[in-house]
């Protein structure tokens, strides 16, 4: 695999792997804008609405079918959330030429319909449609709200609301129901605009055609985002707590309790030299099936059905999720604490350091046999320029990480945020 | 080995079968940086009622075979999920109604960690101690997935479309049907299921396929036995047990699920799947008609999505998202049914939508992990899953309509309701 970057204009740039290992190509453009609550329900809406329909194809079915012609070809929205930045891309993921019944190519109408979703849009009087805008704001009034649906989330989102409150981190990437419900074609018009023109623009293609063929479709399907604009990407990074340790309960009407605790990492990011000694120290602590949370809050003392732990490496946060009984909160809380604690001590064997690093190098390679996850690492990494880099080098850096490194991020780590999620009474 | 060549879709198949009846695929992938394997028993959580080893019929509480895929974990020596995750691999396992399938995915130790699968899958250890711990476990996963809103509405119209076929029974079981497991149970469902000749292995990667083989009859037991039968009940009536089921829940907006009861298929599984799928395009894709029409009156949402699945004795599809208004949209989807029965698939719509369908089967196989999952299920099913351009060569409109026809009606149909708390 041979990895391609260059810059097509200030703010804008394309990226490129190149591999034929797989039998489809992805192409992606992101826009990424800092996460706002005023711009984050636009963000989100905008892809919404320029998925109803195009100029050529006005509306999903006549969109549906050009994409069906493309064999098949997947052609979505996403909204992400990386650190403190909203990312809106459109992602297209077709089979490659090779397996065409016609032969025909397909890398360059897929970007051509790419480029026709997010440039060309179906107007009226001069603006997004009407009838597209409201819709799709109720739509995503409606996922806003259905965030509730999902327990083992929704305590993870409450968590995060709750510690980074006043904190860009907070902002949902949905934006907000009500945002969502109130826009009208003209001001999300405007927000449109601003969108093309403010964002930074990653471009990336991976598969199996030469690098020069990707620029050559880009640039056409995607001429007029190809100016220089002014686009840094922020993250504040809050290496501590700004207070006590504080608890939020609240109560719904289910069967498991849901325990979600947040931490900070004393600072640590993709960008610092200490990241890869996170990354192993996560996987010791409630990564892996190996680890300390699965091995012994789970297994051996069965209190909670699930207990991992997960990173978000531009941010700075460790998040430990769970699912307990109601009557279990204190004790599965205790425990959990007391795996951080052992591994501050050191307590943990070279086998189980070993173990960890093994999982890290697992899922660090393994990413690389998925055309999505590669997607994704490589817009994370362009955006918050990883220290150890990405791909063997950061791999490297992994495979040397001490005990001693562990015990030090571990000591890093500080409770933040407890949220549990119990039953109702009666 | 045999080497089974593909050339429609550049990929080839090395199999053999193991004097003990094992079945062997073996998926070589060189630019792959993982490698990977399934070893699977055609036993899942509809298989209740067998004959056991001394010929007498067992009928067995609901939940034995997801049980089972946790305790088979366990070793005499310990837990073999540690074991592998030492060696940075990722162990896992799951259970459907008709089969139960163990795996991993690593980048180094590949031949160690299949030894350590193929181990502890058929050498079971389950201490009446260790069953008492996993049923506190086991009861804590039903109750997530009883909090879990999408897997209500999804059990719920199974057990109104089914009159009686074990498939309305919950994989996992109930906290009540658990309890009633020992180790005995275990070790009778452990004896009868999880015999070479009833197993699967799959693997893919940069790997030797001849080794796969070795290691393979290295450390599985050499003697063949026979298949154990097994009792699904009489056989299911075309229409559904219940038109309509309804149950609220903490959710923000009623979730649905629109069932169609369909006829399983006797043999050509794979080729009713592909039937069975267009008309589910047909009828409920974004490029097809019906689908926008919902979307632009607000009665559904972008989780609209629908699927055909089927088991031994049972065969449906199904629709399923978020709506204000279920109920309209099955009088809507009904109405287009009986509208596309009358007047016919329109002929482009087909031949775009078989395109498509056939494009994203290819864009399917980058997966080695579903690659490999859906070589084994073929491969229970007496299919060849790599043969599906060909299915698709040989399948005309007039297969789609017929199966709209017979399955798309009034009587067949069920819909499953979650609706918020009033």
């Amino acid at each position: 695999m041979q990895q391609h970057w260059k810059r097509l204009a200030d703010g804008v740039e394309l990226s490129v792997s190149q591999t034929d290992k797989f039998k489809t190509g992805l192409l992606a453009v992101t826009l990424t804008i800092p996460l706002r609550e005023e711009t984050a329900t636009a963000g989100a809406l905008i892809p919404e609405v320029l998925s109803r329909g195009s100029r050529t194809h006005p509306n999903m079915e006549l969109l549906s079918a050009a994409s069906d012609a493309l064999y098949g070809a997947s052609l979505g929205p996403a909204v992400r959330q990386r650190g403190e930045s909203q990312c809106v891309s459109f992602l297209c993921s077709f089979i490659d030429d090779r397996y065409a019944l016609d032969g025909s190519a397909v890398l360059e109408p897929a970007a051509d319909l790419m480029g026709e979703v997010l440039l060309d849009p179906a107007l009226q009087d001069g603006v997004f449609r009407r009838d597209y805008v409201e819709s799709e704001g109720a739509n995503l009034a409606d996922r806003i709200e259905a965030r509730v649906n999902d327990k083992r989330g929704w305590a993870m989102f409450r968590l995060i609301q709750e510690m980074c409150a006043g904190e860009a981190y907070a902002v949902d990437k949905l934006g907000s129901a009500q945002r969502a419900r109130a826009a009208t074609a003209q001001s999300l018009w405007a927000d449109y605009h601003a969108l093309l023109s403010g964002a930074k623009v990653n471009f990336y293609y991976g598969g199996a055609a030469l690098p020069e063929r990707v620029e050559d479709a880009v640039r056409r399907a995607f001429a007029p985002l190809l100016t220089g604009r002014d686009a840094p990407v922020c993250c504040q990074v809050a290496a501590q707590p700004q207070g006590p340790v504080r608890t939020v309960t609240e109560a719904m009407d289910v069967t498991q309790g849901k325990l979600a605790m947040g931490f900070r990492t004393g600072g640590v990011t993709l960008a610092s030299d200490e990241f890869p000694a996170l990354l192993v120290c996560n996987a010791l602590y409630g990564g892996s099936a190996n680890s300390k949370l699965f091995l012994n809050v789970r297994e051996k003392l069965s209190l909670c059905y699930y207990a991992s732990s997960m990173l978000d490496k531009a941010k700075g946060l460790m998040a430990v999720s769970s699912g307990v009984e109601f009557a279990q909160f204190d004790r599965a809380q205790e425990a959990i604490l007391a795996q951080l604690d052992a591994i501050r001590r050191g307590g943990f064997t070279g086998e189980e350091l070993t173990a960890a690093i093994r999982t890290v190098v697992n899922g660090l390679r393994g990413r690389r046999d998925s055309q999505g996850q590669m997607e994704d690492d490589r817009l994370t990494n362009l955006l918050f320029h990883s220290a150890a880099g990405e791909g063997e080098a950061l791999i490297g850096e992994v495979e040397k990480v001490t005990a001693d490194q562990v015990v030090e991020a571990a000591r890093r780590l500080k409770l933040d945020t407890v949220y549990r999620l119990t039953g109702k009474e009666g | 080995m045999d080497k089974l060549e593909y050339t429609a879709l550049d990929q080839s198949i090395h199999h053999c079968v193991l004097p003990n009846g094992l079945n062997i695929y073996v998926d070589v992938r060189p630019e792959y940086a993982k490698q990977f394997a399934f070893f699977a028993t055609r036993y899942g959580g509809m298989d209740l009622r067998f004959r056991g080893e001394d010929g007498e019929w067992l009928d067995t509480p609901a939940g034995v075979a997801h049980f089972l895929e946790h305790k088979t974990f366990d070793t005499e020596d310990g837990n073999a999920l540690q074991i592998m995750a030492a060696n940075g691999t990722d162990p896992n396992a799951f259970t459907s109604w008709a089969m139960t399938g163990y795996f991993f995915d690593g980048v180094r130790g590949f031949e160690e960690n299949l030894r350590t699968l193929l181990s502890f899958v058929s050498v079971p250890w389950f201490t009446p101690e260790s069953v008492d711990k996993e049923q506190g476990i086991i009861a804590q996963e039903i109750r997530m997935y009883e909090d879990d809103p999408g897997d209500e509405v999804y059990c719920r119209l199974l057990e109104a479309m089914y009159v009686r076929h074990p498939i309305r029974t919950k994989v996992a079981g109930t906290v009540e049907s658990i309890a009633q497991i020992t180790a005995d149970t275990l070790y009778q469902c452990h004896g009868a299921f999880y015999r070479p000749g009833n197993m699967v292995l799959c693997a893919a990667g940069n790997i030797d396929p001849q080794r796969v083989a070795d290691i393979a009859r290295e450390v599985l037991p050499g003697v063949p036995a026979p298949a154990v039968a097994v009792d699904h009940g009489r056989p299911e009536p075309p229409q559904v047990g219940q038109q309509y089921v309804r149950k609220t829940m903490a959710v923000s907006m009623p979730l649905f699920a629109l069932g169609f009861k369909g006829t399983p298929a006797q043999e050509g599984g794979l080729r009713q799947r592909l039937v069975a799928e267009l008309v589910c395009d047909v009828l409920f894709s974004s490029s097809a008609p019906l689908y926008s029409r919902l979307y632009e009156q607000g009665l559904i949402n972008s989780s609209f999505n629908s699927c055909y699945s089927a088991a031994p004795g049972c065969a449906w599809i199904m629709a399923e998202g978020e709506s204000r208004d279920p109920e309209r949209v099955r009088a809507e989807v009904l109405q287009e049914a009986a509208r596309l029965g009358r007047e016919g698939i329109d002929q482009q719509l087909w031949d775009r939508l078989k395109n498509a369908a056939y494009g994203a089967m290819v864009r399917h196989l980058n997966s080695m992990e579903d690659t490999c999952i859906e070589l084994a299920e073929a491969h229970f099913k007496g299919e060849d899953y790599l043969s599906f351009p060909q299915v698709f060569q040989s399948i005309e409109r007039a297969d789609g309509e017929a199966l709209l026809r017979e399955w798309c009606v009034e009587s067949r149909t069920a819909l499953s309701v979650v609706a918020p708390e009033d």
